[in-house]
Protein backbone atom coordinates (compact mmCIF):
# COMPACT_ATOMS: atom_id res chain seq x y z
CA UNK A 1 0.00 0.00 0.00
CA UNK A 2 1.35 3.41 -0.89
CA UNK A 3 1.76 5.93 1.89
CA UNK A 4 -0.99 8.48 2.51
CA UNK A 5 0.02 12.01 1.54
CA UNK A 6 -0.58 14.12 4.64
CA UNK A 7 -0.15 17.88 4.99
CA UNK A 8 -0.55 20.29 7.90
CA UNK A 9 -1.27 23.99 7.64
CA UNK A 10 -0.80 26.76 10.21
CA UNK A 11 -3.15 29.73 9.90
CA UNK A 12 -4.07 32.13 12.75
CA UNK A 13 -3.28 30.01 15.78
CA UNK A 14 -0.53 29.67 18.36
CA UNK A 15 0.99 26.48 16.85
CA UNK A 16 -0.17 24.63 19.96
CA UNK A 17 -2.00 22.11 17.75
CA UNK A 18 1.27 21.41 15.93
CA UNK A 19 3.04 21.03 19.29
CA UNK A 20 0.31 18.58 20.28
CA UNK A 21 0.92 16.70 17.01
CA UNK A 22 4.61 16.37 17.92
CA UNK A 23 3.57 15.23 21.40
CA UNK A 24 2.55 11.90 19.87
CA UNK A 25 6.16 10.93 20.63
CA UNK A 26 7.07 7.39 19.53
CA UNK A 27 3.75 6.99 17.73
CA UNK A 28 5.19 9.40 15.16
CA UNK A 29 7.55 6.61 14.13
CA UNK A 30 4.63 4.27 13.62
CA UNK A 31 2.80 6.93 11.57
CA UNK A 32 5.97 7.63 9.56
CA UNK A 33 5.62 4.15 8.11
CA UNK A 34 2.10 4.93 6.89
CA UNK A 35 2.21 8.57 5.85
CA UNK A 36 4.32 10.90 3.83
CA UNK A 37 4.38 14.44 5.23
CA UNK A 38 4.23 16.44 2.00
CA UNK A 39 3.67 19.94 3.41
CA UNK A 40 3.86 21.40 6.91
CA UNK A 41 5.54 24.11 8.99
CA UNK A 42 7.58 21.14 10.23
CA UNK A 43 9.05 20.23 6.83
CA UNK A 44 10.92 22.26 4.23
CA UNK A 45 8.42 22.54 1.42
CA UNK A 46 7.44 25.95 0.08
CA UNK A 47 4.50 25.22 -2.22
CA UNK A 48 1.39 23.26 -1.21
CA UNK A 49 1.46 20.17 -3.48
CA UNK A 50 -1.32 18.59 -5.54
CA UNK A 51 -3.13 15.35 -4.62
CA UNK A 52 -2.94 15.54 -0.86
CA UNK A 53 -4.94 12.83 0.92
CA UNK A 54 -5.38 14.45 4.33
CA UNK A 55 -4.83 18.09 5.28
CA UNK A 56 -4.85 19.02 8.99
CA UNK A 57 -5.52 22.73 9.37
CA UNK A 58 -4.75 24.68 12.54
CA UNK A 59 -5.93 28.25 13.07
CA UNK A 60 -8.63 30.67 12.01
CA UNK A 61 -8.85 32.59 8.76
CA UNK A 62 -7.68 36.06 9.79
CA UNK A 63 -5.82 37.53 6.82
CA UNK A 64 -6.11 37.62 3.06
CA UNK A 65 -3.15 35.26 2.94
CA UNK A 66 -4.95 32.78 5.22
CA UNK A 67 -7.92 32.81 2.86
CA UNK A 68 -5.74 32.21 -0.23
CA UNK A 69 -4.04 29.33 1.55
CA UNK A 70 -7.19 27.60 2.75
CA UNK A 71 -8.80 27.82 -0.70
CA UNK A 72 -5.72 26.26 -2.28
CA UNK A 73 -5.49 23.56 0.38
CA UNK A 74 -9.15 22.66 -0.05
CA UNK A 75 -8.80 22.43 -3.82
CA UNK A 76 -5.76 20.16 -3.54
CA UNK A 77 -6.82 17.88 -0.65
CA UNK A 78 -9.22 14.96 -0.53
CA UNK A 79 -9.94 15.24 3.19
CA UNK A 80 -9.75 18.45 5.17
CA UNK A 81 -9.56 18.27 8.98
CA UNK A 82 -10.38 21.38 11.01
CA UNK A 83 -7.87 20.89 13.83
CA UNK A 84 -8.38 22.70 17.12
CA UNK A 85 -10.65 25.43 18.43
CA UNK A 86 -9.15 28.25 16.33
CA UNK A 87 -9.96 26.40 13.11
CA UNK A 88 -13.35 25.22 14.39
CA UNK A 89 -14.61 28.34 16.24
CA UNK A 90 -11.97 31.06 15.57
CA UNK A 91 -11.39 30.85 19.35
CA UNK A 92 -8.85 33.34 20.74
CA UNK A 93 -8.12 35.08 17.41
CA UNK A 94 -11.86 35.91 17.31
CA UNK A 95 -11.58 37.98 20.48
CA UNK A 96 -10.54 40.90 18.26
CA UNK A 97 -13.72 40.58 16.20
CA UNK A 98 -15.95 42.97 18.17
CA UNK A 99 -13.37 45.71 17.47
CA UNK A 100 -12.21 47.46 14.29
CA UNK A 101 -8.92 46.22 12.84
CA UNK A 102 -7.42 49.69 13.07
CA UNK A 103 -8.30 49.94 16.78
CA UNK A 104 -6.74 46.55 17.45
CA UNK A 105 -3.52 47.46 15.61
CA UNK A 106 -3.35 50.86 17.32
CA UNK A 107 -3.77 49.21 20.69
CA UNK A 108 -0.99 46.70 20.06
CA UNK A 109 1.53 48.74 18.08
CA UNK A 110 0.97 52.35 19.19
CA UNK A 111 -0.77 52.67 22.57
CA UNK A 112 1.27 49.88 24.18
CA UNK A 113 4.51 50.37 22.25
CA UNK A 114 7.53 51.84 23.95
CA UNK A 115 9.89 51.57 20.97
CA UNK A 116 9.16 52.48 17.34
CA UNK A 117 5.38 52.84 17.61
CA UNK A 118 3.46 52.12 14.39
CA UNK A 119 1.67 49.12 12.91
CA UNK A 120 3.72 47.08 10.40
CA UNK A 121 2.60 47.67 6.82
CA UNK A 122 5.20 45.95 4.63
CA UNK A 123 5.76 42.22 4.18
CA UNK A 124 2.94 41.13 6.47
CA UNK A 125 -0.48 39.94 5.25
CA UNK A 126 -3.40 42.34 5.55
CA UNK A 127 -5.80 41.45 8.34
CA UNK A 128 -9.39 40.79 7.36
CA UNK A 129 -12.13 42.58 9.34
CA UNK A 130 -12.66 39.47 11.48
CA UNK A 131 -11.03 36.12 12.27
CA UNK A 132 -13.51 33.41 11.23
CA UNK A 133 -13.65 29.60 11.42
CA UNK A 134 -12.42 27.84 8.29
CA UNK A 135 -15.71 26.08 7.56
CA UNK A 136 -17.22 29.48 6.75
CA UNK A 137 -14.96 29.53 3.64
CA UNK A 138 -14.48 25.90 2.58
CA UNK A 139 -16.09 22.53 3.17
CA UNK A 140 -14.60 20.70 6.13
CA UNK A 141 -14.74 16.92 6.42
CA UNK A 142 -13.76 16.35 10.05
CA UNK A 143 -14.01 18.72 13.02
CA UNK A 144 -11.63 18.23 15.94
CA UNK A 145 -12.32 20.70 18.79
CA UNK A 146 -9.77 21.23 21.56
CA UNK A 147 -7.27 23.88 22.62
CA UNK A 148 -5.20 22.09 21.69
CA UNK A 149 -6.64 18.64 20.94
CA UNK A 150 -4.50 16.19 22.88
CA UNK A 151 -1.83 14.07 21.20
CA UNK A 152 -4.06 11.05 21.86
CA UNK A 153 -6.95 12.75 20.06
CA UNK A 154 -4.84 13.69 17.04
CA UNK A 155 -3.37 10.20 16.85
CA UNK A 156 -6.87 8.70 17.04
CA UNK A 157 -8.09 11.01 14.25
CA UNK A 158 -5.16 10.16 11.96
CA UNK A 159 -5.32 6.43 12.72
CA UNK A 160 -9.05 6.28 12.00
CA UNK A 161 -8.70 8.23 8.76
CA UNK A 162 -5.83 6.00 7.61
CA UNK A 163 -8.09 3.00 8.27
CA UNK A 164 -10.73 4.58 6.07
CA UNK A 165 -13.11 5.46 8.93
CA UNK A 166 -14.62 8.78 9.95
CA UNK A 167 -13.35 9.42 13.49
CA UNK A 168 -16.10 9.54 16.11
CA UNK A 169 -14.58 11.79 18.74
CA UNK A 170 -17.27 11.48 21.42
CA UNK A 171 -15.73 11.99 24.84
CA UNK A 172 -12.15 12.31 23.54
CA UNK A 173 -12.11 16.08 23.16
CA UNK A 174 -14.19 19.22 23.62
CA UNK A 175 -14.04 22.98 23.13
CA UNK A 176 -11.27 24.35 25.32
CA UNK A 177 -9.94 20.87 26.18
CA UNK B 1 -48.53 14.96 48.05
CA UNK B 2 -52.27 15.30 47.92
CA UNK B 3 -54.39 12.18 48.09
CA UNK B 4 -55.99 12.94 44.75
CA UNK B 5 -52.75 12.24 42.85
CA UNK B 6 -53.10 9.14 40.72
CA UNK B 7 -50.47 6.66 39.76
CA UNK B 8 -50.23 6.44 36.01
CA UNK B 9 -48.29 4.30 33.57
CA UNK B 10 -46.50 5.44 30.45
CA UNK B 11 -43.53 4.45 28.30
CA UNK B 12 -40.27 6.32 27.83
CA UNK B 13 -38.08 5.18 24.94
CA UNK B 14 -40.10 1.98 24.97
CA UNK B 15 -39.64 1.32 28.69
CA UNK B 16 -42.79 0.86 30.80
CA UNK B 17 -42.77 3.21 33.75
CA UNK B 18 -45.08 4.06 36.65
CA UNK B 19 -45.24 7.63 37.85
CA UNK B 20 -47.31 9.97 39.93
CA UNK B 21 -49.71 12.09 37.92
CA UNK B 22 -48.28 15.32 39.35
CA UNK B 23 -44.74 14.65 38.15
CA UNK B 24 -43.09 16.21 35.13
CA UNK B 25 -41.61 14.19 32.28
CA UNK B 26 -38.16 15.33 33.42
CA UNK B 27 -38.71 14.24 37.03
CA UNK B 28 -39.93 10.82 35.93
CA UNK B 29 -37.03 10.39 33.50
CA UNK B 30 -34.45 11.30 36.15
CA UNK B 31 -36.07 9.00 38.74
CA UNK B 32 -35.61 6.20 36.23
CA UNK B 33 -32.05 7.18 35.31
CA UNK B 34 -32.98 8.24 31.80
CA UNK B 35 -31.13 11.23 30.37
CA UNK B 36 -32.74 14.42 29.12
CA UNK B 37 -30.40 17.39 28.61
CA UNK B 38 -31.33 20.61 30.47
CA UNK B 39 -29.80 24.04 30.84
CA UNK B 40 -32.23 26.60 32.29
CA UNK B 41 -33.69 24.03 34.68
CA UNK B 42 -32.23 23.71 38.16
CA UNK B 43 -33.91 21.71 40.89
CA UNK B 44 -35.01 24.11 43.61
CA UNK B 45 -35.79 27.02 41.29
CA UNK B 46 -39.01 27.87 39.45
CA UNK B 47 -39.33 26.08 36.11
CA UNK B 48 -39.40 28.37 33.09
CA UNK B 49 -38.91 25.97 30.17
CA UNK B 50 -37.01 28.61 28.22
CA UNK B 51 -33.89 26.88 26.91
CA UNK B 52 -35.86 24.18 25.03
CA UNK B 53 -33.06 21.63 25.33
CA UNK B 54 -35.38 19.23 27.20
CA UNK B 55 -37.91 19.02 24.37
CA UNK B 56 -39.31 15.50 23.97
CA UNK B 57 -41.68 13.78 21.53
CA UNK B 58 -45.00 12.29 22.59
CA UNK B 59 -46.74 9.95 20.17
CA UNK B 60 -49.94 11.47 18.82
CA UNK B 61 -48.97 15.05 19.73
CA UNK B 62 -47.55 17.06 16.86
CA UNK B 63 -45.57 19.65 18.77
CA UNK B 64 -42.52 18.94 20.88
CA UNK B 65 -43.01 19.34 24.62
CA UNK B 66 -40.51 20.73 27.16
CA UNK B 67 -39.96 17.90 29.67
CA UNK B 68 -39.26 20.22 32.62
CA UNK B 69 -42.72 21.85 32.59
CA UNK B 70 -44.88 19.05 31.13
CA UNK B 71 -46.85 16.74 33.44
CA UNK B 72 -46.95 13.08 32.50
CA UNK B 73 -50.27 11.61 31.38
CA UNK B 74 -51.73 8.12 31.31
CA UNK B 75 -50.66 6.00 28.37
CA UNK B 76 -48.15 8.45 26.90
CA UNK B 77 -45.43 7.08 24.68
CA UNK B 78 -42.51 9.47 25.12
CA UNK B 79 -39.30 9.60 23.05
CA UNK B 80 -36.43 11.27 24.88
CA UNK B 81 -33.60 10.99 22.39
CA UNK B 82 -34.79 10.60 18.80
CA UNK B 83 -32.70 11.71 15.83
CA UNK B 84 -35.00 14.68 15.33
CA UNK B 85 -34.58 15.78 18.96
CA UNK B 86 -30.84 15.36 18.74
CA UNK B 87 -30.77 17.62 15.67
CA UNK B 88 -32.85 20.32 17.37
CA UNK B 89 -30.82 20.16 20.58
CA UNK B 90 -27.57 20.57 18.69
CA UNK B 91 -29.05 23.53 16.80
CA UNK B 92 -30.06 25.16 20.09
CA UNK B 93 -26.50 24.78 21.40
CA UNK B 94 -25.09 26.13 18.16
CA UNK B 95 -27.34 29.18 18.42
CA UNK B 96 -26.18 29.75 22.01
CA UNK B 97 -22.52 29.49 20.99
CA UNK B 98 -22.93 31.78 17.98
CA UNK B 99 -24.94 34.43 19.82
CA UNK B 100 -22.18 35.65 22.14
CA UNK B 101 -18.42 35.19 22.62
CA UNK B 102 -17.80 31.82 24.24
CA UNK B 103 -14.05 31.26 24.19
CA UNK B 104 -13.71 28.09 26.28
CA UNK B 105 -9.92 28.05 26.08
CA UNK B 106 -9.51 31.21 28.16
CA UNK B 107 -12.63 30.92 30.34
CA UNK B 108 -12.48 30.68 34.12
CA UNK B 109 -15.18 27.99 33.94
CA UNK B 110 -13.34 25.84 31.36
CA UNK B 111 -13.88 22.23 32.42
CA UNK B 112 -16.73 23.14 34.79
CA UNK B 113 -19.20 24.66 32.34
CA UNK B 114 -22.62 23.19 31.58
CA UNK B 115 -22.73 24.68 28.07
CA UNK B 116 -19.31 23.25 27.21
CA UNK B 117 -20.20 19.85 28.68
CA UNK B 118 -23.49 19.72 26.78
CA UNK B 119 -21.72 20.43 23.49
CA UNK B 120 -19.50 17.45 24.16
CA UNK B 121 -22.29 15.18 25.44
CA UNK B 122 -24.61 15.94 22.54
CA UNK B 123 -21.85 15.69 19.94
CA UNK B 124 -21.92 19.31 18.78
CA UNK B 125 -18.49 19.63 17.15
CA UNK B 126 -18.96 22.92 15.31
CA UNK B 127 -21.40 25.75 14.70
CA UNK B 128 -23.23 25.90 11.36
CA UNK B 129 -24.53 29.41 11.96
CA UNK B 130 -22.47 32.56 11.44
CA UNK B 131 -20.94 33.71 14.72
CA UNK B 132 -22.15 37.18 15.71
CA UNK B 133 -19.11 38.25 17.78
CA UNK B 134 -21.04 41.07 19.53
CA UNK B 135 -19.27 43.68 21.62
CA UNK B 136 -20.46 43.14 25.20
CA UNK B 137 -19.56 44.56 28.57
CA UNK B 138 -17.82 43.02 31.55
CA UNK B 139 -18.94 44.54 34.88
CA UNK B 140 -16.28 44.16 37.56
CA UNK B 141 -17.61 46.94 39.82
CA UNK B 142 -18.61 44.55 42.62
CA UNK B 143 -15.99 43.89 45.31
CA UNK B 144 -16.06 40.13 44.97
CA UNK B 145 -17.95 39.17 41.79
CA UNK B 146 -17.86 39.78 38.03
CA UNK B 147 -20.54 39.52 35.36
CA UNK B 148 -19.22 38.81 31.86
CA UNK B 149 -22.06 39.22 29.38
CA UNK B 150 -19.96 37.56 26.67
CA UNK B 151 -20.60 34.21 28.36
CA UNK B 152 -24.24 34.68 29.43
CA UNK B 153 -26.86 32.43 27.83
CA UNK B 154 -29.87 34.17 29.45
CA UNK B 155 -31.02 31.06 31.31
CA UNK B 156 -32.27 33.38 34.13
CA UNK B 157 -31.12 31.07 36.90
CA UNK B 158 -29.49 34.10 38.60
CA UNK B 159 -32.73 36.07 38.34
CA UNK B 160 -34.72 33.22 39.87
CA UNK B 161 -32.33 32.30 42.69
CA UNK B 162 -31.96 35.95 43.72
CA UNK B 163 -35.72 36.48 43.75
CA UNK B 164 -36.98 33.12 45.01
CA UNK B 165 -34.29 31.99 47.44
CA UNK B 166 -32.37 35.07 48.54
CA UNK B 167 -35.43 37.32 48.28
CA UNK B 168 -33.41 40.28 47.01
CA UNK B 169 -34.41 40.40 43.32
CA UNK B 170 -31.26 42.25 42.36
CA UNK B 171 -31.12 40.52 38.96
CA UNK B 172 -33.60 40.93 36.14
CA UNK B 173 -33.72 41.01 32.35
CA UNK B 174 -33.47 44.11 30.18
CA UNK B 175 -34.42 44.27 26.50
CA UNK B 176 -35.78 41.64 24.17
CA UNK B 177 -34.48 39.01 21.78
CA UNK B 178 -30.86 39.31 20.80
CA UNK B 179 -30.59 42.57 22.78
CA UNK B 180 -31.70 41.02 26.06
CA UNK B 181 -29.25 40.99 28.95
CA UNK B 182 -29.25 40.41 32.68
CA UNK B 183 -29.02 43.57 34.77
CA UNK B 184 -28.53 44.44 38.44
CA UNK B 185 -31.13 46.75 39.98
CA UNK B 186 -32.20 49.39 37.44
CA UNK B 187 -29.31 48.63 35.09
CA UNK B 188 -26.77 50.12 37.48
CA UNK B 189 -23.23 48.81 37.98
CA UNK B 190 -23.35 45.74 40.23
CA UNK B 191 -21.02 47.39 42.74
CA UNK B 192 -23.53 50.23 43.21
CA UNK B 193 -26.53 47.95 43.75
CA UNK B 194 -28.62 48.81 46.82
CA UNK B 195 -30.32 45.41 46.92
CA UNK B 196 -27.45 42.93 46.37
CA UNK B 197 -26.61 41.19 49.64
CA UNK B 198 -23.35 39.74 48.26
CA UNK B 199 -24.58 36.20 49.05
CA UNK B 200 -23.07 34.69 45.89
CA UNK B 201 -26.00 32.40 45.07
CA UNK B 202 -26.20 33.75 41.51
CA UNK B 203 -22.52 32.92 41.00
CA UNK B 204 -23.07 29.32 42.02
CA UNK B 205 -26.19 28.62 39.97
CA UNK B 206 -24.82 30.21 36.77
CA UNK B 207 -24.15 27.35 34.32
CA UNK B 208 -21.31 29.13 32.48
CA UNK B 209 -18.53 31.58 33.26
CA UNK B 210 -20.88 34.58 33.03
CA UNK B 211 -21.14 35.05 36.80
CA UNK B 212 -17.90 34.33 38.61
CA UNK B 213 -15.80 35.21 41.62
CA UNK B 214 -13.10 37.81 41.13
CA UNK B 215 -9.50 36.72 40.93
CA UNK B 216 -10.10 33.32 39.36
CA UNK B 217 -7.93 32.30 36.43
CA UNK B 218 -8.63 29.92 33.53
CA UNK B 219 -10.30 26.68 34.70
CA UNK B 220 -10.34 27.79 38.35
CA UNK B 221 -14.02 28.64 38.80
CA UNK B 222 -16.03 25.73 40.19
CA UNK B 223 -19.63 26.21 41.25
CA UNK B 224 -21.15 24.90 44.50
CA UNK B 225 -24.78 23.86 44.23
CA UNK B 226 -25.30 21.79 47.43
CA UNK B 227 -26.98 24.65 49.23
CA UNK B 228 -29.95 24.92 46.90
CA UNK B 229 -32.08 21.87 47.88
CA UNK B 230 -31.59 22.64 51.61
CA UNK B 231 -32.54 26.28 51.25
CA UNK B 232 -35.57 25.39 49.14
CA UNK B 233 -36.72 22.91 51.77
CA UNK B 234 -36.22 25.37 54.62
CA UNK B 235 -38.18 28.07 52.81
CA UNK B 236 -41.07 25.65 52.25
CA UNK B 237 -41.17 24.66 55.91
CA UNK B 238 -40.97 28.19 57.19
CA UNK B 239 -43.57 29.65 54.89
Amino acid sequence: MSKARVATLWLDGCSGCHMSLLDMDERLLELAGKIEMVFSPLVDQKEFPENVDVALVEGAVSSDEDLEKILKVRARSKLLVSLGDCAVTANIPSMRNPFKVKDVLDRAYIENATLNPGAPVDAVPTLRPQARPIHEFVNVDVFVPGCPPSADTIYFVLAEILEGRVPDLGAKTRFGA
Amino acid sequence: MSQAVRVITLTMDGREISARGDQTVLQVARENNMYIPTLCHLTGLARVGSCRLCLVEVKGINKLLPACVTRVEEGWEVSLNSERLSKYRKSILELLFSERNHVCAVCVSNGHCELQTLAQTLGMTHVHFAYRYPRLAVDGSHDRFVVDHNRCILCTRCVRVCDEIEGAHTWDLLGRGVNAQVITDLNQPWGESDTCTGCGKCINVCPTGALVEKGKSVREMTKQRQFLPYLTLMRERRW
